[in-house]
């Protein structure tokens, strides 16, 4: 009995040993070289992988971004993990604008009225290829959610009242894979602008304005007081649509107020200013 | 008897009111025709406001190989040129003309003599067609005279006429082989001479006898032409499969009939070409199936293009109270439609209205791995995987799992016990494969 | 024109067979109705007791897990959580105590079915599961058979009346003692095997009652042919193999058809739709496994039956055959 607790151990002990140094020289053989900053920066970076930058992960990014000292970095990255970055591998942190998503239609369930129930596989892409919106508007969002399926960072939701998506500016990075998942193009990656506002047309609709007008009472009908009223001459008008150029733009609000829709659109709303419109109309983002 | 070896359902066939004779719809106030009515390069409109046109009447014009032009149905003026949507919901332009009298261009032969001789050689066969806008009349709307041009390498042996009208209600093709077979087999021999080919067979599903009986007791007249009774299956309308069912050839993935010697053309279709070529006609009308369990009285109707879905509608005694759904075409491939305002084209071939009660899609099960979509698929597919994958974005897998060859009949939809969207789920990730695959070649 | 309800938009197809989950399970629970009767007709309250306590005892945990573990909306409709619990009460010895048979059903239902995500995603067949379980948990309660009511003949000569083997585990006693196969076959006579006098679980026990339900379930297309053929046929062929080798040490083909659950393995429990290959020559090579598996555990194995093992076993193959019988795709064939 004795003998055989004994010799197990000493059995398993020499095992122990024996495969220990193998893996030991094993080790050493294969042993690989690698950067130790690649392994900081891989930290420091926002590690959603959520594919933003186009590489294989998080990690692949700080391989790059180690690599090579020209390379411009994490598109989702806030100041802090870019002063970071920065800070590892002893370069001049790189000054961006904050950006975010924007949704580019505001019918949804409020502003159209449905002139038909959709029933079957709840995606965009599909329910494309069978309906307009359930409101008629060919260009509009239709609610069924491929933008919020993708985002990495639980930061965009459909509002149950609106029908629309809504993007949480305090969990978006702007990563874009809302805008590359919604088959209508809506969503479009802005600046931020969280002090003076953020201001663009919320609506898509490239119809006349007689027929945007018809589905969708927020449509932007292509009238053109915008662009007439805005001082920086930011915003165009094509295909009976209007646009407001991110880079001219000085959030003035011109646009805004003179829009006789409520297409042109300012977020946050609360930076709307108080003049404008004493009595705010009944307005949903 | 006679069908395609693999997959297939048996829906209802649900052909009401089939001996009714075809009515002529009343030509409405005022028609939108569709600018584009085929499959292949838009057309552009060539009248504009104010024009005054008669029927046949060139309206638009397409310098596209795969192109068609459109006519004008009516005699009048043209309103405008606007977009209303189509059976795909979304706004197409149509050209608005107000109606006044039925005036014809003179070169259009009405009287109701039938021609037998074939004038026309081969070329000229191909240009008329293509000058009297001839689509496929099935429903996806293939410019014909393409299909009468074989690419060098590959030779023509079969002419096939489609006369199996699988789709559950429709009986528009039925009521045309009862009413015209002799046109038709006219027609057929118009395409035999165009495409050189010797030898025609019709196929005709079983649960259409009369037709059946009809259509070979005409044939017996017209040399190499010959009639061929299927057995009933769905979706044995589809070209692939009635090409395995009447020659027992197969076409392989990617490939078009012709790679097989075959040619297939409806026999709508084929009554389209014997008018054109042998009166003169342009394709202005079609023979429209208006039909559902809650119309009180299903009919055929021979109707002008750019007639609005509520005329139709109307001419039945009106939208039934309860009605759920509208539906351009036969429930198994039709496009469900938003409004009544949309018109009638080349390849609508039946206005089908469902009660509440049939509009919905049941309940949702989870997959019991039953297999019976496996079992259902026509062409040999796994449904399940493609939509599982799909469903998973693993597009790598979809396209493995050779969505690319699926036929969108809709078996697997149509028989699947859980009632899962796998239809739904095979076309997105067909389209989404399509844009892979498009975009790879691309580079 | 009636422009005020709203019509609905879908994809094509706008109509729907006539088949359904509810329907398919709904219709596997009436053709297991034979079976059931049989088992209460020889085993007697006993066992409609067990069965009530089974199939009760199922439903209520499927429907406390979906209620509190999982949160989704009720799945007793589907009418799944019931033919477990038949299926499994058909799987068990009439005489089991019943806390024994509730400790399966939570096998069944918690472990095989929701463990894995519920309905469609579980690999292994839940009844099975929870019979093999109680099977190496409590392996006395689980062989202790009670004898059947005697009625064509008299079932005690071959053992005693209150707690017999079950023919397969007499047969294997005998042959071990050196009892020729013959002799063993004798004393058994395959009218009482066919018909259900025998010791055995509750539904295995009539080969007649099972494909009554089998016929049923084949007309209802809730089944194929494949597996019960394939299961049952290479059971016989490789056993009669074997027979033809050494009449001596192996039992006749037959007798390994009429006994033991491999009626009720081929009928209901290999053919369950979720865990079994989706194309028909998958179900051709998964039938052919269950029925060799199940003959070798039979002669040489340690347990006198295999057919639980072997189905299982096969199971755990499934998502394997599955990838290798793709369907014959069209253009590829002749």
């Amino acid at each position: 009995m004795n003998e055989t607790i004994i010799n197990s151990i000493w059995l398993l002990a020499a095992l122990g040993l024996v495969l220990a140094l193998i893996l030991y020289f094993v080790a050493q053989k294969f042993k690989v070289e690698e950067d130790p900053r690649i392994d900081l920066v891989a930290d420091a970076l926002p590690g959603a992988n959520c594919g933003a930058c186009g590489k294989a992960g998080c990690r692949d990014m700080a391989v790059q971004i180690v690599k090579d000292p020209a390379y411009t970095g994490c598109p989702v990255c806030n100041e802090e993990n870019v002063a970071r970055i920065a800070e590892i591998l002893g370069r001049v942190p790189e000054k961006k604008d904050p950006m975010i998503a924007v949704v580019r239609c505001k019918g949804g369930k409020v502003n159209t009225e449905a002139k038909a129930h959709y029933e079957g596989l709840q995606s965009c892409s599909y329910a494309a290829g069978v309906m307009p919106a359930e409101g008629g508007c060919p260009f509009g969002c239709l609610g069924f959610g491929d933008c919020t399926a993708v985002c990495a960072f639980d930061a965009l939701h459909i509002n149950p009242q609106t029908g629309l998506p809504e993007a949480d500016p305090e969990k978006c990075t702007a990563c874009g894979a809302c805008a590359k998942a919604c088959p209508r193009g809506i969503i479009e990656i802005r600046k931020r602008r969280d002090e003076d506002g953020r201001v663009y047309v919320g609506c898509m609709n490239k119809q006349k304005g007689v027929y945007s007008a018809k589905v969708c009472k927020v449509s932007c009908i292509g009238c053109g007081k915008c662009v007439k009223t805005c001082p920086q001459n930011a915003i165009t008008l094509e295909n009976n649509l209007a646009y407001v150029n991110d880079a001219l733009c000085i959030s003035c609000q011109a646009c805004v107020d003179a829009c006789p829709t409520h297409a042109m659109t300012i977020m946050p709303l609360d930076k709307k200013k108080a003049k404008a419109e004493p009595e705010a109309a009944p307005q949903t983002i | 008897m006679k069908t395609f070896n693999i997959g297939g359902v048996h829906p209802h066939d649900n052909k009401l009111n089939t001996e009714a004779p075809v009515k002529e719809l009343p030509i409405p106030q005022q028609v939108c025709v569709m600018v584009s009515q085929h499959l292949g390069a838009p057309s552009q409109p060539i009248v504009k406001k104010g024009d005054k046109v008669k029927v046949g009447t060139v309206l638009t014009q397409n310098d596209a190989f795969l192109g068609a032009v459109v006519h004008s149905p009516v005699s009048g003026t043209v309103n405008k040129i606007a977009d209303i949507p189509d059976a795909s919901n979304y706004p197409k332009p149509a050209i608005f003309i107000d109606v006044e009298g039925d005036e014809w261009e003179e070169s259009i032969d009405r009287s109701p003599d039938i021609k037998r001789e074939i004038e026309l050689d081969a070329p000229a066969i191909i240009q008329k067609v293509k000058e009297m806008g001839i689509v496929g009349m099935g429903g996806a709307c293939f410019p014909t005279h393409v299909k009468l041009m074989p690419p060098k390498d590959a030779k023509a042996e079969f002419l096939l006429l489609n006369g199996v009208e699988c789709e559950p209600y429709l009986t528009c093709d039925y009521r045309l082989m009862l009413d015209h077979a002799e046109e038709i087999l006219i027609g057929a021999s118009i395409l035999m001479k165009a495409l050189g080919v010797p030898q025609a067979i019709v196929g005709i599903e079983a649960n259409k006898p009369k037709a059946i009986e009809h259509m070979s007791e005409v044939a017996k007249s017209f040399p190499g032409i010959s009639v061929q009774a299927l057995k009933m299956k769905y979706p044995q309308g589809a070209e692939k499969q009635l090409i395995k069912a009447l020659t027992g050839r197969a076409v392989p993935s990617g490939k078009l009939p012709i790679n097989v010697g075959c040619v297939v053309d409806n026999v709508a279709t084929c009554y389209a070409v014997y008018q054109a070529v042998q009166k003169n006609m342009p394709l202005i009308q079609r023979t429209v199936t208006v039909t559902g369990p809650s119309i009180k009285e299903p009919t055929n109707f021979l109707a002008r293009f750019g007639t609005p879905v509520s005329a139709f509608l109307e001419a039945v005694g009106g939208v039934p109270e309860d009605t759920g759904k509208v539906i351009s075409g036969g429930p198994m491939m039709g496009k469900s439609i938003m409004s009544a305002e949309a018109t009638s084209v080349k390849g609508m071939s039946g206005i089908l209205v469902l009660p509440e009660k049939q509009a919905h899609r049941n309940n949702i099960y989870p997959c019991i791995r039953c297999g019976k979509c496996v079992d259902a698929c026509p062409m040999g597919l796994e449904p399940y995987l493609i939509a599982s994958a799909t469903a998973a974005k693993d597009f790598d897998k979809t396209e493995k799992a050779r969505v690319m060859d699926c036929i969108e009949c809709g078996c697997c939809q149509f028989t699947c016990p859980s009632n899962r969207s796998l239809l739904d789920n095979v076309k997105l990730g067909k389209a989404t494969v399509g844009k892979i695959i498009r975009a790879r070649n691309a580079k | 024109m009636a422009e005020n309800t709203k019509w609905v938009i879908s994809g094509a197809p706008h109509v729907h067979g006539p088949e359904s989950v509810t329907k398919i399970m709904w219709g596997v629970v009436i053709a297991l109705i034979p079976s059931f009767l049989v088992s209460v007709y020889f085993f007697g309250m006993q066992a409609l007791l067990l069965t009530v306590v089974t199939v009760l005892s199922c439903l209520v945990f499927e429907y406390l897990i979906n209620r509190f573990f999982f949160k989704r909306p009720c799945s007793l409709g589907d009418g799944s959580a019931m033919i477990t619990g038949l299926l499994l009460a058909l799987n068990l010895p009439s005489g089991l105590p019943l806390w024994m048979a509730i400790v399966g059903s939570l096998v069944a239902i918690g472990i095989a079915k929701w463990a894995y995500g519920g309905l469609g995603q579980n690999p292994f067949n839940p009844a099975l599961v929870g019979r093999v379980f109680l099977l190496i948990s409590f392996p006395a309660a689980m062989t202790q058979w009670a004898a059947p009511k005697a009625l064509f003949g008299d079932p005690t000569r071959w053992t005693d009346a209150l707690s017999g083997a079950s023919p397969l585990g007499f047969a294997k006693e005998a042959l071990k003692n050196g009892v020729p196969a013959d002799k063993i076959s004798e004393m058994m006579p395959y009218s009482d095997l066919f018909f259900g006098n025998m010791a055995g679980s509750m539904g295995e026990i009539s080969a007649i009652a099972i494909l009554l339900g089998g016929i049923y379930m084949l007309c209802r297309k809730i089944i194929t042919w494949h597996i019960p053929v394939t299961f049952l046929g290479s059971a016989f062929l490789f056993s009669g193999i074997l027979w033809l080798c050494s009449p001596d040490k192996f039992m006749d083909p037959v007798f390994h058809l009429l006994t033991g659950g491999i009626m009720l393995g081929a009928v209901f429990m290999a053919t369950d739709m979720v865990t079994s290959p989706m194309t028909a020559k998958g179900k051709i090579i998964f039938g052919l496994g269950c029925g060799i598996l199940t003959v070798l555990i039979r002669t040489f194995g340690a347990y006198p039956e295999g057919v639980s093992f072997a189905i299982l076993i096969m199971n755990a193959f499934v998502p394997l055959i599955n990838r290798g019988s793709t369907p014959k795709r069209f253009a590829t064939c002749k």
